[in-house]
């Protein structure tokens, strides 16, 4: 288990990066408007830092084992449908996490 | 741009516009309290389910409100707390909250802050800017909204978020609910926002070489595979701006 000392510290710093990042705006407000560089990168990035953070979480998956690699993806796959389907948040992980319920009774360990 | 974040899940259940344009005299708090109240609900659900994750880590039960307090940040508490659990390096943990929460960047580009009075409140209408305090408060033009009906709504969501967080964390504390599927409600939000954003954006190759830096940091550099792929996907996005400007000059 993590120290008390060190999630101090990550607490500490995701607050403080994600403070500077709520008012950088209102700071600079002006020239970010403005620069196309920033239009950009919040044009591209959102969508691809959270499939990268869909791959990390998927990181661990036992290629050399077919059974356990389709646990995991089928019920990423189900979520990813309903979601295309109702696009409601809440329905989409619903669905997902209750199809890996079942995923996980059928390929235990 | 369409921010990403639970906001979408809520999207139906916004307010009337009728019931906008008629605030007079309902207080603010009402008509905050009605702004949030949807919301609000969806929030207080996916509250305990972080509490539960956050007793199901291993971690002490007070730490689920402190994260949401003091980080106040939905998606990212949830990777907050497999990283710590994981021990992660505090520069990965910064990166990864560069990256994750890098959008509320550009929240502040049409957030009502000039209705909102006071430097305190100012300083906290910032602190909250959720994404869903963003989709409520640009829904409609900023005229609509009354300094303390933006405090109040902001307060209302905050409330929501940390109390379902407290109940959840008491609740997995209280009677040891170990619940294995739920580890996969956190990576199910992360699949529906990636989606939503995937869709939001129109566009493959982007999407397609996220994916692609992930898998090179995850085969060239493991042990840091996140904090690899963020700073590869980065490079790759200025490397595709500089292409675009040599193009358009």
């Amino acid at each position: 288990m993590p120290s008390t000392g060190y999630l101090v510290a990550v607490v500490a710093v995701a607050a403080t990066i994600t403070l500077a990042l709520r008012a950088a705006p209102f700071a600079v407000l002006g020239r970010l408007r403005s620069s196309r560089l920033v239009a950009h990168l919040g044009r591209h990035l959102p969508a691809g830092v959270m499939l990268i953070l869909v791959v990390y979480l998927l990181r661990d998956l036992p290629v050399d084992r077919p059974l356990l690699v389709a646990r995991e993806l089928v019920p990423v796959a189900v979520t990813v449908a309903v979601h295309l389907w109702r696009r409601q948040a809440l329905l989409s992980m619903a669905a997902g996490t209750v199809t890996y319920a079942i995923a996980l009774t059928l390929v235990p360990g | 741009m369409e921010p990403p974040g639970f906001a979408i899940a809520w999207r139906r259940d916004r307010p009337s516009i009728a019931g906008v344009l008629a605030p007079g005299h309902r207080s603010d708090l009402r008509a905050a309290a009605g702004d949030v109240a949807g919301v609000g609900a969806g929030m207080f659900l996916l509250g305990t389910s972080f509490g539960l994750v956050v007793v199901g880590s291993g971690l002490a039960w007070w730490w689920a409100p402190v994260f949401s307090a003091v980080v106040y940040a939905g998606s990212l508490e949830f990777l907050l707390v497999t990283l710590a659990v994981a021990g992660t390096p505090l520069a990965a943990v910064a990166l990864t909250t560069l990256l994750v929460n890098g959008r509320h960047v550009f929240y502040g580009l049409s957030f009502p802050l000039h209705r909102v009075r006071g430097r305190l409140g100012r300083a906290y209408a910032v602190f909250a800017l959720i994404d869903e305090a963003y989709a409520l408060t640009t829904a409609r033009p900023a005229e609509a909204f009354s300094s303390g009906r933006i405090l109040w709504s902001q307060a209302l969501l905050q409330v929501s978020w940390v109390s379902g967080g407290l109940v959840g964390a008491l609740a997995g504390e209280r009677f040891s609910l170990h619940v294995p599927a739920l580890a996969f409600l956190f990576t199910a939000l992360f699949v529906v926002l990636a989606t939503e954003a995937t869709v939001a954006g129109r566009e493959a190759a982007g999407p397609l070489l996220a994916v692609a830096c992930a898998l090179v940091a995850r085969l060239v550099a493991p042990g840091e595979m996140l904090l690899v792929a963020m700073a590869l996907f980065v490079a790759v996005l200025l490397v595709r701006y500089r292409a675009t400007e040599v193009r358009r000059a």
